[in-house]
């Protein structure tokens, strides 16, 4: 964050504000965001439905013009060099696609065109690319007719045509099902191996868990919370031990004994055998101790674990709301901010 | 959740690498020239025409059905018979037919912003009116397949034109000219309304009244002087009596230089409001 790393940043975001105006009414979508993304990392943007995610990806690919504020890429103005921007940029998201009616080859083949591949190396690059993402049959079916994973991959690779530096994935997940999802993360962590810059917005956890170096949670058009998911959830507390004992007769006395050992209150599970305590603030120490006094006491303790909180937590306690996690209420935020 | 990814992974071993190569790109062509990306979105425009054939629908069977409906409908009584309408009549049902072809300009490019197609066109580097001039160029091929079923069904009722097939060519290539420049109308609507559906009313409320309130079906000295005064601004009467002279062999230049003109004029000033929309587009 020091201004001395701007060399290595690929995404520079500062004050970036986007206001919508129907009739009367402003909607603040983007209210001052700072972004930094290090070149070869990977930011996970998170936030509910309506945060101003989209907005926000859309200014920095060019899409939408800031009312304010200033971002550059890889050191180029969004507003001032869009051109060297878009050269160096790919974008995949639900507002950015591919036709429908036409072929998977065709629509890369299209863009290959449109890249600067002329003739046969158009085919070939579109070739290319089908077998990559495991589309190499249905290059010559409308993607129309594609599943939802054949089709977010069809995206991705329409994106990665130009094999861009610096990646925008909006929601690159969102509404597919667990093994395109898998897919999908697969695909981004070997372009990150590659080097390439990426900034995901999700508004699954686990995704930006699983994929971002750092998570910037946006609220309100906010940067509400920035740092990585441990950092994050350590913010909010140090987690909770949970104890699953062989007796369930002992259950009573080990609860007893962890209340005092870390000196917190202690709760009971459904399941006669478990129980768990949240952890103090300082209570790292104390954790430690708790499996000897259990065993000095007799009491075998077959599974223990430390959990940390989970980013649901970690929301509730930036916003004091939950997270919306219906990823059908997804479509909401682009119509609210798209049209 | 850890073994699982790492089965995973192994397993798409293959698939990671031809990923790897395929990213790893050797060689960056540099940007296409504004001709040649231009050029591959009317090349795009072609292919829906090939996948989506019933586009075409409207514009083959309306022409059929209006020609057909007012010859023999209307042909005996405001004319005397049939085939002397029909001489009247055909140069202008022709520009009515590629008229109301134009408002598939708006639906189309209103459909590629609502399916997020145009925005993935607005984040590449290539000349920003391409994809617009493009599908510009793209549509002309549709008011041509309009204008040939028009003019095969008109040769087959029995219309003769004394212009040849130099005063048809030329008729239809003038229809052209003017049917490019009053698209940018259209994508003027289809960048500002909401919907494709939108499009499509709006373009039918701006045309109905341009196309009827011409000498398009009848001559206007028949008419009341009000109608006679919007008749003799309306630019598709103009445009009829272009197309008509040039079919019939004895060109009115004064009517040919207007369409000249105005299409000039309509393009120059409607363009780049489109692209002003086009950049701008929230």
């Amino acid at each position: 964050m020091s201004p001395s790393s701007t060399d290595d940043l690929a995404i520079e975001a500062r004050g970036l504000v986007k206001h919508f105006t129907s009739g009367k009414s402003v909607t603040k979508a983007v209210d001052g965001i700072d972004l930094t993304v290090p070149e070869g990392t990977v930011l996970g943007v998170l936030g509910p439905n309506g945060a101003g995610k989209t907005t926000a990806v859309r200014m920095l690919a060019t899409l939408l013009r800031p009312d304010a504020g200033t971002a550059t890429v890889l050191g180029h103005d969004v507003v001032r060099d869009a051109d060297k921007v878009r050269s160096v940029v790919g974008l995949t998201g639900q507002y950015a696609s591919v036709d429908e009616d036409l072929t998977g080859t065709e629509n890369l083949v299209m863009l290959a065109r449109l890249y600067g591949f002329l003739g046969g190396s158009a085919r070939a690059r579109s070739t290319e690319l089908l077998d990559a993402f495991g589309l190499g049959d249905a290059g010559d079916r409308q993607v129309k007719t594609y599943s939802g994973g054949m089709r977010r991959r069809i995206d991705l690779a329409a994106s990665l045509v130009m094999s861009p530096r610096v990646l925008f994935l909006d929601e690159p997940t969102t509404g597919l099902d667990p093994r395109s999802r898998n897919q999908v993360w697969d695909i981004i962590r070997v372009l990150v191996a590659d080097g390439a810059t990426v900034l995901l917005t999700t508004q699954y956890l686990e995704e930006a868990d699983q994929l971002a170096d750092k998570i910037a949670v946006i609220d309100h058009g906010r940067v509400i919370a920035e740092g990585t998911a441990t950092e994050l959830k350590r913010s909010v507390g140090q987690g909770a031990v949970h104890l699953r004992l062989a007796d369930s007769a002992q259950r009573a006395r080990a609860a007893e004994l962890v209340a005092t050992v870390l000196g917190a209150e202690v709760s009971l599970a459904n399941d006669p055998y478990a129980f768990s305590a949240r952890v103090p603030d300082d209570g790292g120490p104390a954790v430690a101790r708790l499996l000897p006094a259990l065993d000095d006491e007799g009491i075998a303790v077959p599974e223990f674990s430390l959990g940390q909180p989970s980013l649901d937590e970690v929301f509730l306690a930036l916003t004091g709301q939950p997270l919306d996690e219906d990823p059908g209420a997804s479509d909401d935020e682009t119509i609210e901010e798209v049209a | 959740m850890a073994t699982e990814q790492t089965t995973a992974a192994e397993l798409r071993a293959p698939e990671a690498s031809a990923l790897r190569e395929a990213v790893a790109l050797e060689h960056r062509p540099g940007r296409p020239s504004p001709v040649s990306a231009t050029l591959t979105y009317t090349w795009r425009a072609l292919l829906k025409i090939k996948h989506v054939p019933e586009q075409l629908f409207d514009v083959t069977v309306s022409p059929i059905i209006f020609t057909l409906m007012f010859t023999y409908l209307f042909g005996g009584a405001l004319a005397g018979d049939v085939t002397t309408y029909l001489q009247f009549l055909l140069p202008g049902i022709l520009v009515q037919a590629v008229l109301f072809t134009t408002i598939y300009t708006g639906y189309t490019m209103n459909n590629d912003i609502t399916k997020g197609v145009f925005d993935r066109f607005r984040s590449l580097p290539v000349w920003r009116p391409a994809p617009i001039v493009g599908a510009l160029l793209g549509d002309t091929v549709r008011y041509t397949i309009a204008s040939i079923v028009t003019l095969t069904l008109g040769l087959v009722l029995g219309f003769r034109p004394s212009g040849g097939v130099v005063g048809v060519v030329l008729g239809v290539l003038m229809l052209l000219v003017f049917a490019f420049a009053l698209s940018w109308v259209f994508t003027i609507l289809g960048l500002l309304m909401r919907s494709p559906n939108a499009v499509m009313g709006t373009s039918m409320m701006v045309l109905m009244p341009l196309t009827f309130a011409s000498n398009i079906f009848v001559d206007p000295s028949t008419m009341p002087a009000v109608l006679q005064g919007f008749v003799d601004v309306n630019p598709v009467s103009h445009l009829v009596t272009a197309v008509r002279g040039l079919m019939a062999g004895e060109p009115d230049l004064t009517a040919v230089t207007w369409v000249l003109v105005a299409s000039v004029v309509l393009t120059a000033a409607l363009a780049p409001i489109t692209m002003r929309l086009y950049r701008n587009r929230s």
